[in-house]
C-alpha cells in the first residue's frame, strides 16, 4: 500500500519538515479489516498465544461492546470507525532470527532513517533496543548482557511465551480491563509492545527504550507495555516514538503498566512525535494512550514525557501510590501546533502515608491549536502526611491558539499539603527582540526559549533523549510566532 | 563609522524623529541629550531595527552598509549593539548559554569558527571580571532575579562579549547608584578603542563625569539641535533645557 512518492511528499511538505514521513515497502501480512471475536481469535492463533490469554482477550472484547466512548475530554475528532481498522499487520517473517544478520534488509534501511543503527548501538552507547514495527518485535540485542543480570527485556509476544507467570501476575493489576474504553480495547486487540523485569536488588546498568512505527495504512496500533522492577530494583526506561506520513488517521491506543515493588524505582521517559496532521489539520495520528504505574512501600515512579506531535493527544500518565513513603513524580511538555489538540495531564493517587507527588507540566501551544492540561490530586482518608506540589505553565505562541487546565484536587486527609502554581504566558516580543538584537535568528531565539521554558522536565530526560526532543521542539514550533 | 542623513521616523502614525542628522567615527564617544520626548530612546530604537517604528524619510550608512535594509540581527551580527535601557528577563534561558549562541551566530555571519567551550569559558571570566559581574551570575537566567545595577552590569558585560563596533547605550545610569555607576563607566572605557565609536544617551552630565564624551549634542522634537564638546553637557546640568528650547521654537 505503499503509495506515496517522493513527489506527494515533497508537496505536502510544510515549513516544518517532517523527517519521518516516509513508508517501507515491505511485505505486511494484513489481515483484513474489522474487529469481530474472529478476528481476536485469529490474531491470538498468529501469535501461537496461549488459551489464558484468549479468553482474557475475548472477555476484554465482549467488555468493550458494553461501553460507551467516552467524550469529555476537551478535544473534537472524528470517532473512529472501529470496523475500518485493520488489527494485525506482521512484516512477512519465515523464520525468528537470533543474529542481526538475518534481520530484513529493508527492516535494516527503515530502521536507519530512524536514526537506529543497531551496530552503532551496540558499540557505542550501550543502550539495548527492542524496536517494534507494525505489531512485531524485530530483533534485541544486548539480551544476553542483560540476561547475565536476570533482567529480563523482550517483545510482550516472547514473554508470554518464555515468561507466562510473570506476565500473568502482573499483567491487568494496574490497569483492569474495564478501566475506560480504550483500555479494553487495547486488552481484546493488542498485538505487541514490550515486557521488561528487574530482578531484586539489582540496578539495570543501561537504559533501555523501544522505538514504534505505524507502517501500513489502516492499521491501528494497540501496544502494551508491562515493566515491574522488584524489590530494591532501578530502571531507566526510553519510549520513542515516529509514524509515517499518512492520509487517514491513526489511532493508537497504548496501555502501559508499571509496577515498582517495595524500594524500586522507574523512570519513564517518553519523547512522541507522531504525525501531527498537516497544517489544514488533516490526517494525524490519535494517540489515546492508558499509563498508570503502581508504587509499594518506598519506592518511585517518574514520567517524563515531551509529547510534540499526533494530531489529537489523550493520555494521564499516573501513579498509585500504594505503599507508605512511596514517590510519583510526572514531568511533561506538551506542544501541539497548527490544528492539534492535547488533553493530558496526571492523576497522582495517595493512599500509603507520607506518599509525595510532584507534578510539573508545561504546555505550549501554537497555530490554532487547543491545549488543555487535566490533573487529578487524590488524597484518600488513610494517606495521612500527603505532599502534593503541582506547577502547570501554558505558554501562547499565537493568537488564535488555546491553552487550557482543569485541575482537580480531591482531598480526604486533613494532614495533607497540597501545592498548586500555575502561569500563563507569551513569548514576548521584547524577549524575541532582546535575542535578536544580539545578533540571534528569530527561530533560534524562539528555541532557546521554548527550551528555556521547558528545562525543568528537560533535565529529566536522559542524556541523549534530551538532545532529541530540544530539536523536536525547535522543529515543531518554526514559523509559529504572532 | 555611522552617517545618519535626515532620518525620519514614527509611531502609531505620530512623528518622532524629524530629520535627524549625526555623524559618529571610529574611536569617538557622543552623547545625546535632551528633554524628555525628544526622541532619544526611540533613535535607539530606530537603530537597532526595531519594527514597530515607521521609518519614513532619510538613510544610515553603517561602515558601508545600508543599515535600514537590514534585519535586527543582522545589524548585530555587523556590529551594532544596545544596551538596553530596560533589559528584559529571559527564565530557564542562562546568560552563559544566550551569549554563546549570540557569539557563535555572529562568527558564523563572518564566516568564522565557533568559539571552543573552553575559549568561550576563559573569555566569560576575563570579562566578567571588567564589569565585577559575579561568575555565579553568569549561570544564572538572563536578567532573572537581577537587581537594576546588575542589570546594567550585564549589559555592558555582554557588551565586553560581543564586542561591537559601535554600542549605543540608552540611558544606562538610570536606576544606577553612584558604585553601579563607576563600575559601568569603568567597563565602557575599558572596552574602549580607537576601532570602535558610541552613542550614550542619557538624562543626566554625571554619567559623563566618567565616560567623558567627545561630543555632545541636544536632541529636541527629533532633531539634533545643538552640538558641542563636554562642556555643552555642563552648561545644561547648569541652566536645563529651556534655552535650548527657545532658541528653536519652531522646530
Amino acid at each position: 500500500m505503499a503509495n506515496y512518492t517522493e513527489e506527494n511528499l515533497a508537496e505536502e511538505l510544510e515549513n516544518q519538515e517532517y523527517k519521518f514521513g516516509f513508508v517501507t515497502p515491505i511485505d505486511a501480512d494484513t489481515i483484513p479489516i474489522g474487529l469481530s471475536e474472529d478476528v481476536i481469535r485469529l490474531i491470538s492463533t498468529k501469535k501461537e498465544e496461549p488459551l489464558w490469554l484468549l479468553e482474557h482477550r475475548l472477555h476484554a472484547y465482549n467488555v468493550w461492546k458494553t461501553m460507551e466512548e467516552p467524550n469529555w475530554a476537551h478535544v473534537h475528532y472524528k470517532k473512529p470507525d472501529f470496523q475500518n481498522i485493520a488489527y494485525y499487520s506482521a512484516p512477512k517473517q519465515s523464520k525468528k532470527y537470533e543474529s542481526w544478520d538475518d534481520v530484513d534488509p529493508e527492516m535494516k534501511a527503515t530502521m536507519a532513517k530512524l536514526g537506529i543503527s543497531m551496530e552503532e548501538q551496540q558499540r557505542l552507547t550501550g543502550v539495548a533496543v527492542d524496536f517494534v514495527m507494525d505489531s512485531v518485535s524485530v530483533a534485541t540485542s544486548f539480551k544476553e548482557k542483560l540476561g547475565e543480570l536476570g533482567i529480563i527485556f523482550c517483545s510482550f509476544s516472547e514473554a508470554v511465551q518464555n515468561h507466562p507467570d510473570l506476565v500473568r501476575k502482573y499483567m491487568g493489576t494496574v490497569i483492569p480491563t474495564t478501566d475506560n474504553y480504550y483500555a479494553a480495547l487495547n486488552n481484546a486487540v493488542f498485538t505487541d509492545g514490550s515486557f521488561c523485569y528487574i530482578p531484586k536488588g539489582v540496578r539495570c546498568p543501561m537504559e533501555l527504550s523501544t522505538y514504534f512505527r505505524i507502517n501500513a495504512g489502516g492499521t491501528g496500533q494497540f501496544e502494551r507495555t508491562l515493566v515491574v522492577a522488584d524489590e530494591g530494583s532501578y530502571v531507566s526506561y526510553l519510549e520513542g516514538c515516529t509514524a509515517p506520513q499518512r492520509d487517514e488517521n491513526q489511532l493508537h491506543a497504548a496501555v502501559v503498566e508499571l509496577i515498582t515493588l517495595d524500594n524500586a524505582e522507574i523512570k519513564y521517559s517518553t519523547v512522541q512525535n507522531w504525525y501531527p496532521g498537516n497544517k489544514e489539520g488533516i490526517g494525524g495520528i490519535f494517540n489515546f494512550v492508558t499509563k498508570r504505574g503502581i508504587c509499594h512501600t518506598n519506592s518511585k515512579i517518574s514520567w517524563t514525557q515531551v509529547e510534540t506531535g499526533s494530531a489529537v493527544t489523550w493520555k494521564y500518565p499516573s501513579c498509585i501510590l500504594k505503599g507508605d513513603h512511596s514517590i510519583g513524580e510526572f514531568y511533561s511538555v506538551a506542544v501541539t501546533n497548527n490544528y492539534q489538540q492535547a488533553d493530558t495531564g496526571t492523576k497522582m493517587i495517595h493512599l500509603g502515608k507520607n506518599t509525595k507527588s510532584t507534578i510539573i507540566s508545561k504546555g505550549i501551544s501554537a497555530g490554532k491549536s487547543q491545549n488543555s492540561y487535566r490533573g487529578l490530586v487524590q488524597i484518600h482518608k488513610s494517606a495521612k502526611n500527603a505532599r502534593n506540589f503541582s506547577q502547570c505553565d501554558s505558554l501562547l505562541m499565537s493568537s488564535e491558539c488555546g491553552a487550557h487546565t482543569f485541575p482537580y484536587i480531591e482531598c480526604k486527609n486533613s494532614t495533607a499539603k497540597i501545592e498548586h502554581e500555575a502561569t500563563t504566558s507569551k513569548i514576548g516580543e521584547d524577549q524575541l527582540f532582546y535575542c535578536k538584537q544580539r545578533g540571534i535568528s528569530e527561530e533560534k531565539a524562539i528555541g532557546l526559549i521554548v527550551n528555556g521554558y521547558c528545562k525543568e522536565v528537560l533535565n529529566q530526560l536522559p542524556m541523549e533523549f534530551a538532545v532529541e526532543a530540544q530539536k523536536l521542539l525547535t522543529i515543531s514550533l518554526e514559523g509559529s510566532v504572532g | 563609522m555611522i552617517t545618519i542623513k535626515n532620518l525620519h521616523a514614527s509611531i502609531d502614525g505620530k512623528e518622532i524623529l524629524r530629520g535627524l542628522n549625526l555623524t559618529v567615527n571610529a574611536g569617538e564617544i557622543h552623547a545625546i541629550m535632551g528633554p524628555n520626548g525628544a526622541g532619544k530612546s526611540t533613535l535607539a530604537s530606530v537603530l537597532a531595527g526595531r519594527d514597530t517604528y515607521e521609518i519614513t524619510a532619510g538613510e544610515v550608512d553603517f561602515e558601508g552598509t545600508d543599515l535600514l535594509s537590514l534585519s535586527t540581527e543582522d545589524r548585530a551580527r555587523e556590529g551594532l549593539f544596545l544596551a538596553f535601557q530596560y533589559p528584559v528577563e529571559i527564565p530557564g534561558v542562562s546568560n552563559v548559554n544566550f551569549l554563546r549562541t549570540a557569539i557563535n551566530e555572529i562568527r558564523a555571519y563572518k564566516g568564522e569558527e565557533s568559539l571552543s567551550a573552553k575559549d568561550f569559558m576563559i573569555l566569560v571570566r576575563e570579562k566578567s571580571a571588567l564589569v565585577e559581574l559575579d561568575s555565579k551570575l553568569a549561570s544564572r537566567s538572563v536578567n532573572e532575579g537581577f537587581s537594576g545595577g546588575e542589570k546594567k552590569r550585564n549589559e555592558i558585560f555582554q557588551m565586553a562579549m560581543l564586542a561591537p563596533k559601535l554600542a549605543i547605550l540608552d540611558e544606562t545610569d538610570s536606576g544606577l547608584d553612584i558604585d553601579a555607576l563607576r563600575i559601568v563607566a569603568k567597563g565602557v572605557n575599558q572596552l574602549k578603542s580607537p576601532d570602535n565609536a558610541a552613542i550614550v544617551i542619557t538624562h543626566y552630565q554625571r554619567l559623563l563625569d566618567y565616560i567623558v564624551p567627545d561630543f555632545v549634542h541636544v536632541l529636541y522634537k527629533g532633531q539634533i539641535v545643538k552640538t558641542g564638546g563636554k562642556e555643552l553637557a555642563l552648561e545644561l546640568e547648569e541652566k536645563g533645557y529651556d534655552w535650548i528650547k527657545d532658541a528653536h521654537p519652531t522646530v
